[in-house]
Protein backbone atom coordinates (compact mmCIF):
# COMPACT_ATOMS: atom_id res chain seq x y z
CA UNK A 1 0.00 0.00 0.00
CA UNK A 2 1.50 3.39 -0.95
CA UNK A 3 2.24 5.73 2.22
CA UNK A 4 0.31 8.74 2.12
CA UNK A 5 0.76 9.28 5.70
CA UNK A 6 2.85 12.81 5.65
CA UNK A 7 2.88 15.66 2.95
CA UNK A 8 6.82 15.13 2.41
CA UNK A 9 5.83 11.36 1.76
CA UNK A 10 3.56 11.88 -0.78
CA UNK A 11 5.60 15.05 -2.16
CA UNK A 12 8.26 13.05 -2.85
CA UNK A 13 6.41 10.27 -5.02
CA UNK A 14 4.66 13.07 -6.82
CA UNK A 15 7.93 14.10 -7.64
CA UNK A 16 9.13 10.48 -9.08
CA UNK A 17 5.72 10.15 -10.55
CA UNK A 18 4.88 7.00 -8.14
CA UNK A 19 1.49 8.64 -8.70
CA UNK A 20 -0.37 11.68 -9.91
CA UNK A 21 -2.36 14.23 -7.89
CA UNK A 22 -5.86 13.54 -9.21
CA UNK A 23 -4.58 9.68 -8.27
CA UNK A 24 -3.78 10.97 -5.07
CA UNK A 25 -7.00 12.39 -4.16
CA UNK A 26 -8.99 10.12 -5.90
CA UNK A 27 -7.83 8.27 -3.36
CA UNK A 28 -8.34 11.14 -0.18
CA UNK A 29 -11.72 11.18 -1.09
CA UNK A 30 -12.22 7.79 -1.83
CA UNK A 31 -10.88 7.06 2.37
CA UNK A 32 -12.60 9.84 3.49
CA UNK A 33 -16.30 8.87 2.04
CA UNK A 34 -15.76 5.15 3.49
CA UNK A 35 -14.35 5.86 6.63
CA UNK A 36 -15.67 8.85 7.49
CA UNK A 37 -18.92 7.65 8.30
CA UNK A 38 -17.28 6.66 12.00
CA UNK A 39 -16.13 9.65 12.88
CA UNK A 40 -18.05 12.51 11.51
CA UNK A 41 -14.78 14.94 10.91
CA UNK A 42 -16.03 16.75 7.39
CA UNK A 43 -18.77 18.41 7.21
CA UNK A 44 -18.15 19.33 3.09
CA UNK A 45 -16.43 17.25 0.72
CA UNK A 46 -15.45 19.07 -2.43
CA UNK A 47 -14.72 16.18 -4.56
CA UNK A 48 -15.17 18.31 -7.57
CA UNK A 49 -13.17 21.39 -6.65
CA UNK A 50 -10.90 19.17 -5.25
CA UNK A 51 -10.14 17.18 -8.54
CA UNK A 52 -10.33 20.04 -10.39
CA UNK A 53 -7.34 21.76 -8.58
CA UNK A 54 -5.29 18.47 -8.35
CA UNK A 55 -5.37 18.11 -12.57
CA UNK A 56 -4.38 21.91 -12.59
CA UNK A 57 -1.04 20.49 -10.17
CA UNK A 58 -0.63 17.69 -12.79
CA UNK A 59 -0.62 19.74 -15.77
CA UNK A 60 2.03 22.27 -13.93
CA UNK A 61 4.00 19.54 -13.04
CA UNK A 62 4.27 18.15 -16.56
CA UNK A 63 5.28 21.72 -18.08
CA UNK A 64 8.47 21.30 -15.17
CA UNK A 65 6.76 22.76 -11.90
CA UNK A 66 8.70 20.98 -8.77
CA UNK A 67 7.50 23.02 -6.36
CA UNK A 68 7.35 20.41 -3.10
CA UNK A 69 3.77 21.33 -2.26
CA UNK A 70 2.45 21.16 -6.21
CA UNK A 71 -0.55 18.49 -5.94
CA UNK A 72 -0.67 17.98 -1.85
CA UNK A 73 -4.04 17.35 -0.78
CA UNK A 74 -5.28 18.50 2.83
CA UNK A 75 -7.96 19.79 4.46
CA UNK A 76 -9.67 23.04 5.60
CA UNK A 77 -11.21 23.78 9.26
CA UNK A 78 -14.56 24.85 8.17
CA UNK A 79 -13.89 28.13 9.46
CA UNK A 80 -11.67 29.49 6.35
CA UNK A 81 -14.18 31.00 4.17
CA UNK A 82 -14.11 29.85 0.55
CA UNK A 83 -15.31 31.51 -2.42
CA UNK A 84 -18.05 28.94 -3.89
CA UNK A 85 -17.66 26.20 -0.90
CA UNK A 86 -19.72 26.15 2.01
CA UNK A 87 -18.28 27.53 5.41
CA UNK A 88 -20.45 26.87 8.62
CA UNK A 89 -18.05 27.42 11.23
CA UNK A 90 -20.32 24.69 12.38
CA UNK A 91 -23.50 26.78 13.04
CA UNK A 92 -26.64 26.71 11.70
CA UNK A 93 -26.45 30.54 11.94
CA UNK A 94 -24.30 29.57 8.82
CA UNK A 95 -25.56 26.12 7.63
CA UNK A 96 -26.42 27.48 4.37
CA UNK A 97 -23.68 29.79 3.39
CA UNK A 98 -21.50 29.49 0.86
CA UNK A 99 -18.22 32.68 1.35
CA UNK A 100 -18.65 35.50 -1.56
CA UNK A 101 -14.50 35.12 -1.10
CA UNK A 102 -11.80 33.20 -0.53
CA UNK A 103 -9.77 33.65 3.09
CA UNK A 104 -6.10 34.53 2.92
CA UNK A 105 -4.74 31.10 4.19
CA UNK A 106 -7.20 29.42 1.32
CA UNK A 107 -5.25 31.79 -1.38
CA UNK A 108 -2.00 30.90 -0.01
CA UNK A 109 -2.43 27.43 0.16
CA UNK A 110 -4.26 26.93 -3.54
CA UNK A 111 -1.09 29.87 -4.67
CA UNK A 112 1.09 26.62 -3.38
CA UNK A 113 -0.87 24.52 -5.85
CA UNK A 114 -1.86 22.28 -2.58
CA UNK A 115 -5.53 20.82 -3.10
CA UNK A 116 -7.72 20.78 -0.64
CA UNK A 117 -10.48 17.88 -0.62
CA UNK A 118 -13.36 19.72 1.71
CA UNK A 119 -13.56 21.47 5.34
CA UNK A 120 -13.41 19.48 8.73
CA UNK A 121 -16.43 19.55 11.37
CA UNK A 122 -15.60 22.07 14.99
CA UNK A 123 -17.01 22.76 17.66
CA UNK A 124 -19.53 26.18 16.44
CA UNK A 125 -17.44 29.69 16.10
CA UNK A 126 -14.67 27.00 17.55
CA UNK A 127 -16.60 28.13 21.09
CA UNK A 128 -15.21 24.36 23.10
CA UNK A 129 -12.74 21.97 23.93
CA UNK A 130 -14.61 18.83 22.89
CA UNK A 131 -16.37 19.23 19.28
CA UNK A 132 -19.53 18.50 20.97
CA UNK A 133 -20.96 22.10 20.15
CA UNK A 134 -21.05 21.59 16.47
CA UNK A 135 -24.55 21.59 14.61
CA UNK A 136 -23.44 19.08 12.36
CA UNK A 137 -23.02 16.53 15.04
CA UNK A 138 -20.03 15.65 17.55
CA UNK A 139 -16.35 14.12 16.07
CA UNK A 140 -15.27 10.90 17.02
CA UNK A 141 -11.18 10.21 18.73
CA UNK A 142 -10.38 7.96 16.04
CA UNK A 143 -8.44 5.92 19.23
CA UNK A 144 -11.66 5.39 21.02
CA UNK A 145 -14.70 6.34 18.92
CA UNK A 146 -16.77 6.19 22.58
CA UNK A 147 -14.54 9.62 23.29
CA UNK A 148 -14.01 13.03 22.02
CA UNK A 149 -11.40 14.53 19.79
CA UNK A 150 -11.10 17.63 21.47
CA UNK A 151 -11.72 20.76 20.06
CA UNK A 152 -12.31 23.26 18.56
CA UNK A 153 -10.30 22.22 15.65
CA UNK A 154 -11.58 18.43 16.19
CA UNK A 155 -12.41 17.40 12.82
CA UNK A 156 -9.20 18.73 11.56
CA UNK A 157 -7.37 16.56 14.52
CA UNK A 158 -9.56 13.27 14.22
CA UNK A 159 -8.69 13.24 10.25
CA UNK A 160 -5.57 13.58 10.66
CA UNK A 161 -5.47 11.06 13.12
CA UNK A 162 -7.48 8.70 11.14
CA UNK A 163 -4.99 8.87 8.20
CA UNK A 164 -7.62 10.51 5.83
CA UNK A 165 -5.58 13.59 5.72
CA UNK A 166 -1.91 14.07 6.15
CA UNK A 167 -2.45 17.32 7.22
CA UNK A 168 -5.19 20.48 7.78
CA UNK A 169 -5.46 23.69 8.56
CA UNK A 170 -6.74 24.51 12.31
CA UNK A 171 -7.87 27.98 14.59
CA UNK A 172 -6.57 28.82 18.00
CA UNK A 173 -8.01 30.83 20.10
CA UNK A 174 -7.13 29.48 23.34
CA UNK A 175 -5.87 26.12 22.38
CA UNK A 176 -8.08 24.96 19.60
CA UNK A 177 -5.18 23.64 17.44
CA UNK A 178 -3.03 22.26 20.51
CA UNK A 179 -5.86 20.66 22.75
CA UNK A 180 -7.61 18.04 19.84
CA UNK A 181 -3.50 17.67 18.38
CA UNK A 182 -3.02 16.23 22.11
CA UNK A 183 -6.22 14.04 22.61
CA UNK A 184 -5.46 12.71 18.85
CA UNK A 185 -1.68 11.86 19.10
CA UNK A 186 -0.69 13.94 16.07
CA UNK A 187 1.31 17.65 16.28
CA UNK A 188 -0.19 20.92 16.30
CA UNK A 189 1.17 24.17 16.37
CA UNK A 190 -0.07 27.67 16.90
CA UNK A 191 1.92 30.43 15.24
CA UNK A 192 2.70 33.82 16.97
CA UNK A 193 -0.40 36.13 16.51
CA UNK A 194 0.11 37.63 13.69
CA UNK A 195 2.32 35.62 11.78
CA UNK A 196 -0.34 33.91 10.09
CA UNK A 197 -3.20 35.95 8.14
CA UNK A 198 -6.71 36.20 9.89
CA UNK A 199 -8.26 37.68 6.65
CA UNK A 200 -11.29 35.59 5.86
CA UNK A 201 -11.33 33.20 8.68
CA UNK A 202 -14.95 33.75 10.88
CA UNK A 203 -14.00 35.75 13.64
CA UNK A 204 -13.99 34.44 17.55
CA UNK A 205 -11.87 36.72 19.41
CA UNK A 206 -9.99 38.72 17.03
CA UNK A 207 -7.04 39.73 19.37
CA UNK A 208 -6.59 35.32 20.42
CA UNK A 209 -7.11 34.02 17.22
CA UNK A 210 -4.50 32.44 14.99
CA UNK A 211 -4.54 29.71 12.40
CA UNK A 212 -2.06 26.95 11.93
CA UNK A 213 -1.32 23.80 10.92
CA UNK A 214 -2.65 19.88 12.48
CA UNK A 215 -0.20 16.99 10.86
CA UNK A 216 1.42 13.91 11.75
CA UNK A 217 4.77 15.33 12.14
CA UNK A 218 7.04 18.30 12.62
CA UNK A 219 8.41 18.71 9.07
CA UNK A 220 4.93 18.74 8.09
CA UNK A 221 3.94 21.38 10.20
CA UNK A 222 6.72 23.30 8.97
CA UNK A 223 5.81 23.28 5.32
CA UNK A 224 2.61 24.04 5.78
CA UNK A 225 3.19 26.88 7.99
CA UNK A 226 5.45 28.43 5.55
CA UNK A 227 2.53 27.93 3.04
CA UNK A 228 -0.25 29.80 5.11
CA UNK A 229 1.97 32.56 6.64
CA UNK A 230 2.88 35.67 5.51
CA UNK A 231 1.89 39.71 5.58
CA UNK A 232 -1.11 40.12 4.70
CA UNK A 233 -2.20 44.06 3.86
CA UNK A 234 -5.87 43.09 4.74
CA UNK A 235 -5.37 42.00 7.89
CA UNK A 236 -4.53 45.01 10.42
CA UNK A 237 -2.88 42.60 13.02
CA UNK A 238 -0.89 40.74 10.61
CA UNK A 239 2.61 41.32 11.31
CA UNK A 240 5.73 42.29 8.97
CA UNK A 241 8.60 39.75 9.31
CA UNK A 242 11.40 38.74 7.12
CA UNK A 243 12.60 35.86 8.49
CA UNK A 244 14.91 34.06 6.66
CA UNK A 245 14.43 30.24 7.80
CA UNK A 246 10.61 30.29 7.18
CA UNK A 247 10.83 30.34 3.40
CA UNK A 248 13.96 28.00 3.60
CA UNK A 249 11.71 25.28 5.32
CA UNK A 250 9.93 25.09 2.04
CA UNK A 251 12.41 23.29 0.14
CA UNK A 252 14.55 22.35 2.81
CA UNK A 253 12.81 20.73 5.77
CA UNK A 254 13.76 22.03 9.58
CA UNK A 255 17.12 22.84 10.00
CA UNK A 256 18.87 20.83 12.75
CA UNK A 257 19.59 22.31 15.87
CA UNK A 258 23.18 23.74 15.83
CA UNK A 259 23.41 23.38 19.78
CA UNK A 260 21.42 21.68 22.71
CA UNK A 261 18.32 24.37 23.74
CA UNK A 262 17.93 25.10 27.59
CA UNK A 263 14.15 23.90 28.56
CA UNK A 264 12.33 25.36 31.24
CA UNK A 265 9.34 23.64 33.05
CA UNK A 266 6.87 25.71 34.17
CA UNK A 267 6.18 24.83 38.65
CA UNK A 268 2.26 25.70 37.89
CA UNK A 269 1.62 23.23 34.98
CA UNK A 270 2.80 20.26 36.59
CA UNK A 271 0.67 18.19 38.51
CA UNK A 272 0.55 14.85 40.07
CA UNK A 273 -1.32 12.09 37.61
CA UNK A 274 -0.55 8.51 36.35
CA UNK A 275 -1.26 10.13 33.01
CA UNK A 276 1.59 12.70 33.46
CA UNK A 277 3.95 9.39 32.96
CA UNK A 278 3.97 10.40 29.50
CA UNK A 279 5.20 13.70 30.51
CA UNK A 280 8.66 12.41 32.28
CA UNK A 281 9.45 9.80 30.05
CA UNK A 282 9.98 12.67 27.47
CA UNK A 283 11.76 14.92 29.68
CA UNK A 284 14.58 12.24 29.99
CA UNK A 285 14.54 11.87 26.29
CA UNK A 286 14.84 15.36 25.82
CA UNK A 287 18.17 15.29 28.57
CA UNK A 288 19.04 12.20 26.54
CA UNK A 289 19.63 14.41 23.42
CA UNK A 290 21.61 17.03 25.41
CA UNK A 291 19.30 19.69 26.34
CA UNK A 292 19.19 21.06 29.85
CA UNK A 293 15.92 21.09 31.98
CA UNK A 294 15.47 24.30 34.40
CA UNK A 295 12.34 24.87 36.72
CA UNK A 296 10.81 28.56 36.18
CA UNK A 297 8.02 29.83 37.35
CA UNK A 298 5.25 31.63 35.70
CA UNK A 299 3.40 32.66 38.66
CA UNK A 300 -0.22 34.70 37.08
CA UNK A 301 -0.94 30.99 35.33
CA UNK A 302 -3.86 30.45 37.77
CA UNK A 303 -5.27 33.70 36.32
CA UNK A 304 -5.57 32.95 32.88
CA UNK A 305 -8.58 30.76 32.45
CA UNK A 306 -10.92 34.00 34.25
CA UNK A 307 -8.77 36.33 31.84
CA UNK A 308 -9.08 34.25 28.90
CA UNK A 309 -13.02 33.73 29.41
CA UNK A 310 -13.62 37.56 30.34
CA UNK A 311 -11.55 39.04 27.04
CA UNK A 312 -12.99 35.62 24.37
CA UNK A 313 -16.32 36.13 26.13
CA UNK A 314 -16.07 39.77 25.38
CA UNK A 315 -14.79 40.03 21.89
CA UNK A 316 -17.06 36.82 20.28
CA UNK A 317 -20.31 38.98 21.88
CA UNK A 318 -18.64 41.92 19.92
CA UNK A 319 -17.78 39.42 16.64
CA UNK A 320 -21.05 37.69 16.67
CA UNK A 321 -23.35 40.44 16.80
CA UNK A 322 -22.89 40.25 12.60
CA UNK A 323 -24.91 37.98 13.07
CA UNK A 324 -28.51 39.70 12.95
CA UNK A 325 -30.36 38.06 10.49
CA UNK A 326 -30.31 41.19 7.59
CA UNK A 327 -27.15 40.45 5.42
CA UNK A 328 -26.73 36.21 5.16
CA UNK A 329 -26.89 33.39 7.90
CA UNK A 330 -30.52 32.41 9.52
CA UNK A 331 -33.00 34.23 9.11
CA UNK A 332 -36.46 33.68 11.13
CA UNK A 333 -39.84 32.90 9.70
CA UNK A 334 -42.41 35.52 10.07
CA UNK A 335 -40.24 38.03 11.91
CA UNK A 336 -42.75 40.65 13.27
CA UNK A 337 -40.65 43.62 13.86
CA UNK A 338 -36.92 44.28 13.24
CA UNK A 339 -36.54 42.98 16.74
CA UNK A 340 -37.87 40.14 16.74
CA UNK A 341 -36.21 39.60 13.21
CA UNK A 342 -32.83 40.08 15.35
CA UNK A 343 -33.82 38.30 18.59
CA UNK A 344 -35.68 35.52 17.01
CA UNK A 345 -32.91 34.63 14.09
CA UNK A 346 -30.18 34.80 16.51
CA UNK A 347 -31.70 32.73 19.15
CA UNK A 348 -32.39 29.95 16.24
CA UNK A 349 -29.33 30.48 14.77
CA UNK A 350 -26.98 30.11 17.65
CA UNK A 351 -26.39 27.21 19.62
CA UNK A 352 -26.23 26.91 23.52
CA UNK A 353 -22.29 27.40 24.08
CA UNK A 354 -22.36 30.50 21.74
CA UNK A 355 -25.12 31.58 23.86
CA UNK A 356 -23.48 30.70 26.80
CA UNK A 357 -20.52 32.86 25.94
CA UNK A 358 -22.35 36.25 24.43
CA UNK A 359 -24.05 36.35 27.79
CA UNK A 360 -21.09 37.02 30.13
CA UNK A 361 -19.04 38.57 27.12
CA UNK A 362 -22.47 41.23 27.05
CA UNK A 363 -22.25 41.30 30.95
CA UNK A 364 -18.56 42.03 31.33
CA UNK A 365 -18.98 44.91 28.80
CA UNK A 366 -21.88 46.53 30.21
CA UNK A 367 -22.21 49.88 31.78
CA UNK A 368 -20.59 49.92 34.73
CA UNK A 369 -18.63 46.34 34.78
CA UNK A 370 -16.23 47.14 31.84
CA UNK A 371 -13.42 48.29 34.80
CA UNK A 372 -14.06 45.29 37.21
CA UNK A 373 -13.72 42.90 34.29
CA UNK A 374 -12.51 43.67 30.64
CA UNK A 375 -9.88 46.45 31.84
CA UNK A 376 -9.31 44.31 34.90
CA UNK A 377 -8.89 41.05 32.49
CA UNK A 378 -6.59 42.89 30.26
CA UNK A 379 -4.64 44.29 32.82
CA UNK A 380 -3.93 40.91 34.27
CA UNK A 381 -3.08 39.92 30.32
CA UNK A 382 0.15 41.75 30.61
CA UNK A 383 0.98 40.69 33.87
CA UNK A 384 1.14 36.98 31.97
CA UNK A 385 2.74 38.11 29.16
CA UNK A 386 5.38 39.23 31.47
CA UNK A 387 5.61 36.23 33.24
CA UNK A 388 6.93 34.71 29.84
CA UNK A 389 8.88 37.70 28.84
CA UNK A 390 10.63 36.58 32.50
CA UNK A 391 11.22 33.54 32.07
CA UNK A 392 12.49 33.61 28.59
CA UNK A 393 15.79 35.40 30.35
CA UNK A 394 16.91 32.49 31.47
CA UNK A 395 15.55 29.63 29.01
CA UNK A 396 15.05 29.11 25.28
CA UNK A 397 11.63 27.35 25.30
CA UNK A 398 9.23 25.93 27.92
CA UNK A 399 8.19 22.57 28.01
CA UNK A 400 4.50 22.01 29.46
CA UNK A 401 1.55 19.14 29.83
CA UNK A 402 -0.37 20.20 26.33
CA UNK A 403 -3.96 18.95 28.30
CA UNK A 404 -4.76 17.82 31.68
CA UNK A 405 -6.37 14.61 30.41
CA UNK A 406 -6.15 12.58 28.13
CA UNK A 407 -9.27 12.11 25.63
CA UNK A 408 -12.85 12.29 28.04
CA UNK A 409 -15.79 10.51 27.09
CA UNK A 410 -18.32 12.05 24.97
CA UNK A 411 -21.07 14.18 27.10
CA UNK A 412 -18.69 14.04 30.33
CA UNK A 413 -18.06 17.38 30.62
CA UNK A 414 -20.95 18.82 28.66
CA UNK A 415 -23.18 20.08 31.79
CA UNK A 416 -20.59 21.78 33.21
CA UNK A 417 -19.51 24.39 31.04
CA UNK A 418 -16.94 25.70 33.99
CA UNK A 419 -15.16 22.16 34.03
CA UNK A 420 -14.94 22.11 30.34
CA UNK A 421 -13.46 25.09 30.60
CA UNK A 422 -10.63 24.12 32.26
CA UNK A 423 -9.36 21.73 29.57
CA UNK A 424 -7.63 24.94 28.61
CA UNK A 425 -6.00 25.45 31.55
CA UNK A 426 -2.63 24.97 29.92
CA UNK A 427 -2.80 26.64 26.57
CA UNK A 428 -4.68 30.10 27.41
CA UNK A 429 -1.58 31.61 28.83
CA UNK A 430 0.11 31.31 25.82
CA UNK A 431 -2.51 32.18 23.74
CA UNK A 432 -3.27 35.39 26.07
CA UNK A 433 0.38 36.31 25.35
CA UNK A 434 0.21 35.86 21.74
CA UNK A 435 3.50 33.63 22.15
CA UNK A 436 3.84 30.45 19.57
CA UNK A 437 3.04 26.66 20.61
CA UNK A 438 3.16 23.39 19.85
CA UNK A 439 1.57 19.93 20.96
CA UNK A 440 3.81 17.02 19.59
CA UNK A 441 3.07 13.40 20.83
CA UNK A 442 4.90 12.08 23.62
CA UNK A 443 3.20 8.75 24.87
CA UNK A 444 0.15 7.36 25.97
CA UNK A 445 -2.13 6.68 29.26
CA UNK A 446 -4.36 3.49 29.19
CA UNK A 447 -4.37 3.47 25.47
CA UNK A 448 -4.75 7.52 24.82
CA UNK A 449 -2.19 9.64 23.31
CA UNK A 450 -0.72 12.21 25.62
CA UNK A 451 1.14 16.07 24.13
CA UNK A 452 3.62 17.68 25.29
CA UNK A 453 3.77 21.50 24.51
CA UNK A 454 6.44 23.26 23.64
CA UNK A 455 6.36 27.03 23.83
CA UNK A 456 9.16 29.66 22.04
CA UNK A 457 9.62 33.52 22.39
CA UNK A 458 7.53 35.64 19.53
CA UNK A 459 8.18 34.79 15.84
CA UNK A 460 10.47 31.65 16.96
CA UNK A 461 8.12 29.37 15.38
CA UNK A 462 11.80 27.88 14.25
CA UNK A 463 13.04 26.51 17.62
CA UNK A 464 10.09 24.18 18.83
CA UNK A 465 10.04 22.95 15.35
CA UNK A 466 13.49 22.37 15.43
CA UNK A 467 13.06 20.56 18.88
CA UNK A 468 10.20 18.25 18.00
CA UNK A 469 11.99 17.23 14.82
CA UNK A 470 14.92 16.05 17.04
CA UNK A 471 12.65 14.76 19.30
CA UNK A 472 10.29 13.02 16.89
CA UNK A 473 14.04 11.57 14.62
CA UNK A 474 14.33 9.74 18.10
CA UNK A 475 11.57 8.46 19.32
CA UNK A 476 8.34 6.67 17.47
CA UNK A 477 5.20 8.11 19.35
CA UNK A 478 4.32 10.05 16.17
CA UNK A 479 4.37 7.15 14.16
CA UNK A 480 1.61 5.47 16.32
CA UNK A 481 -1.70 4.67 14.79
CA UNK A 482 -5.12 4.02 16.27
CA UNK A 483 -5.68 0.53 15.88
CA UNK A 484 -2.34 -1.01 16.02
CA UNK A 485 -1.01 -1.91 18.85
CA UNK A 486 0.53 0.56 21.25
CA UNK B 1 -21.39 54.53 38.33
CA UNK B 2 -20.50 51.58 40.35
CA UNK B 3 -17.72 49.40 39.01
CA UNK B 4 -18.40 47.00 42.08
CA UNK B 5 -19.12 43.47 40.97
CA UNK B 6 -22.68 42.77 41.74
CA UNK B 7 -24.02 41.11 45.12
CA UNK B 8 -27.90 40.54 43.43
CA UNK B 9 -28.49 37.89 40.45
CA UNK B 10 -27.68 39.08 37.10
CA UNK B 11 -30.81 39.85 34.96
CA UNK B 12 -30.32 37.59 32.34
CA UNK B 13 -33.61 38.89 30.51
CA UNK B 14 -31.67 42.24 30.59
CA UNK B 15 -28.47 40.91 29.27
CA UNK B 16 -30.93 38.54 26.59
CA UNK B 17 -32.04 41.99 25.64
CA UNK B 18 -28.78 43.52 25.22
CA UNK B 19 -27.64 40.78 23.21
CA UNK B 20 -30.61 40.49 21.02
CA UNK B 21 -31.17 37.07 21.56
CA UNK B 22 -34.92 35.24 22.31
CA UNK B 23 -34.96 33.49 25.43
CA UNK B 24 -37.97 31.42 26.38
CA UNK B 25 -38.56 30.59 29.86
CA UNK B 26 -37.68 27.19 30.21
CA UNK B 27 -34.12 28.16 28.97
CA UNK B 28 -33.30 30.96 30.87
CA UNK B 29 -33.09 29.42 34.47
CA UNK B 30 -30.47 27.22 33.05
CA UNK B 31 -28.86 30.06 31.26
CA UNK B 32 -29.04 32.14 34.55
CA UNK B 33 -27.31 29.08 36.30
CA UNK B 34 -24.67 28.59 33.82
CA UNK B 35 -23.65 32.26 33.87
CA UNK B 36 -23.68 32.31 37.54
CA UNK B 37 -21.29 29.67 37.66
CA UNK B 38 -18.90 31.00 34.85
CA UNK B 39 -18.75 34.58 36.76
CA UNK B 40 -18.10 32.90 39.71
CA UNK B 41 -15.05 31.29 37.80
CA UNK B 42 -14.17 34.38 36.64
CA UNK B 43 -14.55 36.53 39.82
CA UNK B 44 -11.18 34.74 41.11
CA UNK B 45 -8.94 37.16 38.89
CA UNK B 46 -10.11 39.86 41.01
CA UNK B 47 -7.51 38.30 43.71
CA UNK B 48 -5.08 39.87 41.49
CA UNK B 49 -3.10 42.94 42.29
CA UNK B 50 -3.29 44.71 39.27
CA UNK B 51 -3.48 48.75 40.51
CA UNK B 52 0.30 49.90 38.58
CA UNK B 53 -0.24 47.29 35.51
CA UNK B 54 -1.59 49.11 32.26
CA UNK B 55 -3.99 46.92 30.24
CA UNK B 56 -2.71 44.76 27.25
CA UNK B 57 -5.11 44.42 24.20
CA UNK B 58 -2.70 43.63 21.45
CA UNK B 59 -0.73 40.51 22.49
CA UNK B 60 2.55 41.47 21.42
CA UNK B 61 1.90 45.23 22.65
CA UNK B 62 1.83 46.18 19.00
CA UNK B 63 0.39 48.97 17.30
CA UNK B 64 -2.54 48.26 14.65
CA UNK B 65 -1.28 49.16 11.38
CA UNK B 66 -3.13 51.86 9.35
CA UNK B 67 -3.35 51.85 5.92
CA UNK B 68 -4.69 54.94 3.33
CA UNK B 69 -8.28 54.95 2.42
CA UNK B 70 -8.55 54.16 -1.02
CA UNK B 71 -10.64 52.22 -2.69
CA UNK B 72 -8.55 48.28 -3.82
CA UNK B 73 -11.69 46.58 -4.93
CA UNK B 74 -14.87 47.04 -6.26
CA UNK B 75 -17.70 43.89 -5.29
CA UNK B 76 -20.13 42.75 -7.13
CA UNK B 77 -23.40 43.65 -4.83
CA UNK B 78 -25.07 40.75 -6.81
CA UNK B 79 -21.84 38.39 -5.97
CA UNK B 80 -22.10 39.25 -2.03
CA UNK B 81 -25.72 39.57 -1.67
CA UNK B 82 -26.36 35.90 -3.51
CA UNK B 83 -27.11 34.49 -0.05
CA UNK B 84 -28.94 37.32 1.73
CA UNK B 85 -32.73 36.47 3.39
CA UNK B 86 -34.54 39.08 1.28
CA UNK B 87 -33.43 41.85 -1.06
CA UNK B 88 -34.79 44.39 -3.21
CA UNK B 89 -32.59 46.59 -5.73
CA UNK B 90 -29.55 45.73 -4.00
CA UNK B 91 -30.99 47.08 -0.66
CA UNK B 92 -31.43 44.35 2.37
CA UNK B 93 -35.38 44.20 3.22
CA UNK B 94 -36.49 43.95 6.91
CA UNK B 95 -39.71 44.55 8.37
CA UNK B 96 -41.03 47.78 8.56
CA UNK B 97 -39.83 49.95 10.75
CA UNK B 98 -41.29 53.05 10.16
CA UNK B 99 -45.07 53.30 9.26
Amino acid sequence: MKDFSTLRGMSAGLAQGDFSSVELTQDHIARIQTEDTHLNSFITVSAEAALEQAAAADKLRAGGDTRPTLGLPFAHKDIFCTDGILTTAGSKMLSNFVAPYDATVVGNMAAAGMVSVGKTNMDEFAMGSSNETSYFGSVSNPWDRQRVPGGSSGGSAAAVAAGLVAAATGTDTGGSIRQPASLCGITGLKPTYGRISRYGMIAFASSLDQAGPMTRDAEDAALMLSVMAGFDPKDSTSAQRDDAWLGKMTTDGIAELDQPLTIGLPEEYFQAGEHMLAIEAAKLELEKLGHSLKPVSLPHTQAAVPVYYVLASAEASTNLSRYDGVRFGHRCDNPQSLQDLYERSREEGFGPEVKRRILPGTYTLSVGYFDAYYLKAQKIRRLIAEDFDNAFTDVDLLLTPTAPTPAFKKNQLTDDPVAMYQQDLYTVPTSLAGLPAMSIPCGFSQGLPMGMQLIAPAFREDLPLALAAQFQRHTDWHLRRPGQDL
Amino acid sequence: MSQETPETPIDVAHLAGLARLALDNDASAQVAADLQSIMAMIDAMRAVDTDTVLPLSHPLDAVVRLRSDVVTESPDPQHFQRHAPATADQYYLVPRVVE
